[in-house]
């Protein structure tokens, strides 16, 4: 605890530091106090975190981790509608090695390997060379959740806020693939971005998706996130979008595009990030010999915003209940709210619908029939059918958990 | 830690907030230099914590290992592993076994 006070003091003074010389942005929120922190309420802890407002284009967040960051969205940030503010969107990096300066008129993105034309284009080429594309989509880590995972298993200890909505604004990757020109046999497309190892033989960060989902029309190169360019800390210049996939895939400051004939063997795409081969991706813990595959997609998740647990609630009387949801890679087709621990469900009313790989908000009114201890559940399905499941999912990485949550109320 | 919730009934205005952004048209990117925090926290005085501080803040800061549930010895020594087999983490066999220890002792289950 002695060297987290520690931290944070520092942190405090590089905030004071770092405010002076931007006084060009407005509207950053007032600096946390230094002892101010988070309760996650995480089993077995540790359940407290920093709050931190150090990090260059960001308001109050969750310090999981300072360096290579990790900075998680505060859930209240929910709360207040579907798109996450761009000063609240959570940053997750795996390596420290990234570049803090970047100048956009030296600025390159490389489209090369298995193609007619090696290509290096330009912000200007991007923003100005290619029909503009905008969407809404949820940019989930595949460990969002992990340090609700029981038994508990190691990696960035996330509570829920490692998730954040966005409307994004870029190019087809398609188009761009398109003017350099697939050859035939082309199997795999492989990003990269501007960070490096630290340690210089450790594997960089890249991830590959295969050609006809690369070539689909929905993946974006994105240059804009909520009509203004994208923060450093979110990938600044262009990043890859990658709507209704876990955002491993969804490389930052992308500035390599290798079109493979090969299937791409690097670590991150075929070691790390990866689940058992089974429904949910769970298995028994302690249990071993499963096969692994890699994450892809996101699944359906809804969230109370407005309530949490341990809260009081008004007996026989009606309550508002309201939250969000998305579909995974799909929309949002009903979000249903259980007061009696999921033995009946009540539809909620859906919000405006901003897109399929968005957040939809939620709400519905309640009432408890009786004093004492009720637990909510809310559960959403998508337009593909698919529920969310009401067993733990767990497996040895703590990834793609997206089972019902609970929240436990006292009516009074 | 109880708080009330309101009746529906005082919080009439349901908070369903229309889309805000929608792209003011964005013609050109500026440059950023910015500067960002970094940490010279160090691990928890101890036995083996010089091989921690040694081996494992180069990479990542130290709240990456104190934020960390208390875990298994046998999982501790798959992290280390990965630390070393996947991360290229430059680490003796002797501070290995050093950090391992540290790693079970102050976040170990029995």
């Amino acid at each position: 605890m002695q060297n987290r006070d520690v931290l944070v003091r520092r942190m405090t003074r590089r905030l004071l530091l770092g405010a002076a010389g931007m006084g060009g942005l407005a509207l950053l929120p007032a600096p946390a106090r230094a002892e101010e922190t988070v309760d996650l309420r995480v089993p077995g802890g540790p359940s407290t975190r920093p709050i931190t407002t150090a990090y260059a284009q960001k308001g109050r967040m969750i310090l999981q981790r300072t360096s290579p960051p990790w900075l998680e969205t505060p859930f209240e940030v929910f709360d207040k509608g579907v798109f996450t503010p761009n000063h609240q969107h959570y940053v997750s990096w795996h390596w420290a090695n990234f570049p803090s300066e970047i100048d956009v008129d030296k600025f390159r993105l490389t489209v090369r390997g298995h193609v007619n034309q090696t290509l290096s284009l330009s912000t200007k080429d991007i923003l100005h060379g290619l029909p503009r594309v905008e969407l809404a989509a949820v940019s989930q880590c595949a460990g969002n959740s992990r340090t609700y995972m029981q038994p508990r298993v190691p990696g960035a200890q996330w509570a829920n806020g490692s998730m954040s909505n966005a409307f994004w604004t870029g190019v087809r990757l398609k188009d761009v693939l398109d003017r350099a020109g697939v050859k035939p046999g082309a199997l795999q497309v492989r990003f990269g971005g501007l960070d490096e190892p630290v340690v210089s033989d450790a594997p960089k960060f890249m991830k590959s998706l295969a050609i006809d989902h690369a070539r689909d029309g929905e993946v974006m190169i994105a240059f804009g996130m909520n009509g203004e360019q994208l923060q450093l800390l979110n990938g600044f210049p262009l990043k890859l979008i990658v709507p209704g996939w876990c955002a491993v895939y969804w490389v930052k400051m992308l500035n390599d595009i290798e079109v493979l004939d090969q299937p791409d063997t690097n670590y991150w795409t075929v070691t790390g990030y990866r689940v058992p081969d089974t429904p949910h991706n769970t298995v028994n813990p302690g249990r071993t010999g499963f096969k692994l595959v890699p994450v892809t997609r996101n699944f359906p998740r809804s969230f109370i915003t407005n309530i949490r647990s341990g809260d009081a609630v008004p007996v026989g009387t009606p309550a508002q209940a309201r939250g969000i949801a998305f579909g995974g890679n799909c929309g949002v087709a009903r979000v249903d709210l259980s007061i009696d621990s999921g033995k009946s469900w009540q539809p909620t009313q859906l919000g405006r619908d901003e897109g399929e790989y968005g957040f939809r908000q939620w709400q519905t009114q309640f009432t408890l029939p009786s004093r004492g201890e009720h637990t909510l559940m809310i559960r959403c399905t998508n337009t593909n059918g698919e529920a969310q499941p009401d067993f733990p999912v767990w497996n040895p990485a703590g990834y793609m958990r997206n089972t019902i949550e609970s929240s436990h109320v006292v009516a009074a | 830690m109880l708080r009330t919730l309101l009746p529906a009934s005082t919080i009439l205005c349901a908070i369903l907030l229309p889309l805000t952004g929608h792209a003011a048209r964005l013609d050109e990117l500026k440059s950023l230099n910015l500067e960002l925090p970094s940490s010279d926290m160090t691990f928890p005085d101890g036995a083996g914590a010089d091989a921690m501080n040694g081996n494992c803040l180069a990479c990542h800061s130290a709240d990456h290992m104190l934020n960390q549930p208390t875990l298994p010895r046998k999982v501790w020594e798959e992290v280390v592993d990965k630390m070393i087999n996947a991360y290229k983490a430059p680490i003796t066999p002797q501070d290995a076994a050093t950090v391992v220890d540290y790693l079970a002792r102050t976040k170990g289950t029995m």
